[in-house]
C-alpha cells in the first residue's frame, strides 16, 4: 500500500458516492472526473506509466468532455426527479448493492496473493533498452495485433454510427428572406404583431447590459427586449415574464 | 508493503458504486457515467494484476478495456442524444414504449 493508494482512495471512494447522491447530472460528471484522475494517478504509481496519461487523456480529456457536451445539449439543469416511480426501489437497489459490496470484499479479504512481482522483468527487451512503453508496444504489435486491428474497425464503426444517429436529414427547405418577409406582414395584417425590430434591451434603462430589458414609455420594463434565453438568468425577468402573460 | 489486495479492495467497492448507481439513478446520462465508473473499477483490478503476475498482459487488456469504452461512450451518448430529441427527456422511465 502505497502514498498514493492511501491518499488517492479514500477521495475517490467519497467521489464515487457522491455520485450516487448529487442531483445535478453535471455536479456527477465532475465528481467522476475526480475518480478518473484518481485512477489515473494510482495507475502511475502500479508501473502503468503509458495507461495513466492514456486515463488521462482518453477519460478524463475525451470522454467526460463528451459527456459535458451531452449535457449541454440536454439541458444542464437535466435533474432527477425524486419521485419514485416502483415502489421500494431504491431500498431495494441500495441493499442489492450493498450485499455485493461486502460479498466482493470479503471474498478478496479471503484470499491472499502474496507478494507483487513487480514488473521490472516484464518491461526489460534486452541490454540499454526496454521501459513500459516500448514493451507495452511490443505486446500490441505482435501478440495482440489481431486485436489491435479489430479494435480500428470498431472505432471507424463507432463514429460512422455516431454521424447516422446524430444526422437529422431536414424535411422541408430552409425558408428565405422573402418568405420570412411575407410571413411577417401576413401576420401583422391578421394578428396585428409589431412590424418593426424587437427593442434593444437596455433602451431607457439605467444599464444596457443585455439582460436589462428596457423601459417604455411609461416607465415599465419590457419583456421582450431581453432575448428568450436570458429572461430566466435576469433578476426578476420570470416574474416580467408572468406579468406580462 | 506490497500487495494486491488493497488495490482489489478499491476496484470491488468502485464496482459497487457503479452498480448501485445504474440501479438507482433514472437520469439515462447518469447511469451511463456509472457504466464507465464500473469499467474504470475492472481496469484497475487489471493494472493491479498485471503487477502482481510481473506480466503486462493486463495492461494491455486495460488498454483495449479504455479503447472499446470510448466507442461506447460515443454511440450511447448518441442515442441518448436520439431519445432526448423525440421525447424530450433523458430519464430512462421515459422510454417505456416496449414495456409490457
Amino acid at each position: 500500500m502505497t502514498a498514493t493508494y492511501v491518499i488517492t482512495a479514500p477521495v475517490m471512494i467519497l467521489a464515487a458516492l457522491g455520485i450516487l447522491v448529487v442531483r445535478k447530472a453535471v455536479h456527477a460528471a465532475l465528481l467522476l472526473a475526480v475518480v478518473m484522475i484518481g485512477l489515473a494517478m494510482v495507475y502511475a504509481s502500479l508501473d502503468a506509466p503509458f495507461l495513466f496519461a492514456v486515463q488521462i487523456v482518453v477519460y478524463t480529456g475525451a470522454i467526460l468532455m463528451l459527456f459535458l457536451f451531452v449535457l449541454m445539449l440536454v439541458g444542464v439543469d437535466a435533474s432527477d426527479s425524486v419521485v419514485e416511480t416502483i415502489r421500494g426501489h431504491r431500498i431495494a437497489s441500495l441493499l442489492t448493492g450493498l450485499l455485493l459490496g461486502v460479498l466482493l470484499v470479503v471474498t478478496i479479504l479471503q484470499l491472499s496473493f502474496g507478494t507483487m512481482k513487480g514488473l521490472a522483468h516484464a518491461t526489460a527487451l534486452g541490454p540499454g533498452q526496454g521501459g513500459n512503453m516500448p514493451a507495452l508496444a511490443n505486446q500490441l504489435f505482435s501478440r495482440y495485433v489481431v486485436a489491435f486491428e479489430a479494435t480500428s474497425a470498431l472505432l471507424i464503426t463507432a463514429a460512422v454510427g455516431a454521424m447516422v444517429l446524430a444526422h437529422r436529414e431536414r424535411l422541408e427547405p430552409r425558408p428565405s428572406q422573402a418568405e420570412l418577409a411575407r410571413r411577417r406582414v401576413r401576420q401583422y395584417g391578421e394578428a396585428g404583431t409589431h412590424l418593426g425590430p424587437l427593442p434593444a434591451p437596455g433602451t431607457l434603462a439605467r444599464h444596457n447590459a443585455v439582460g436589462t430589458p428596457a423601459l417604455l414609455p411609461d416607465g415599465t420594463p419590457s419583456p421582450s427586449s431581453i432575448p428568450p434565453t436570458l429572461r430566466h438568468a435576469t433578476p426578476g425577468g420570470r416574474e416580467l415574464e408572468e406579468s406580462h402573460e | 508493503m506490497s500487495d494486491v489486495t488493497p488495490y482489489l479492495v478499491l476496484s470491488a467497492i468502485l464496482f459497487t458504486i457503479g452498480c448501485t448507481g445504474v440501479l438507482i439513478r433514472r437520469n439515462a446520462i447518469v447511469v451511463f457515467m456509472c457504466v464507465e465508473l464500473m469499467l474504470n473499477a475492472a481496469n484497475l483490478a487489471l493494472v493491479a494484476f498485471s503487477r502482481q503476475h510481473g506480466n503486462l498482459d493486463g495492461q494491455v487488456a486495460a488498454f483495449f478495456v479504455m479503447v472499446v469504452a470510448a466507442a461506447e461512450v460515443v454511440i450511447g451518448l448518441a442515442i441518448i442524444m436520439t431519445i432526448f430529441r423525440t421525447r424530450r427527456s433523458a430519464s430512462v422511465d421515459e422510454a417505456s414504449l416496449l414495456k409490457w
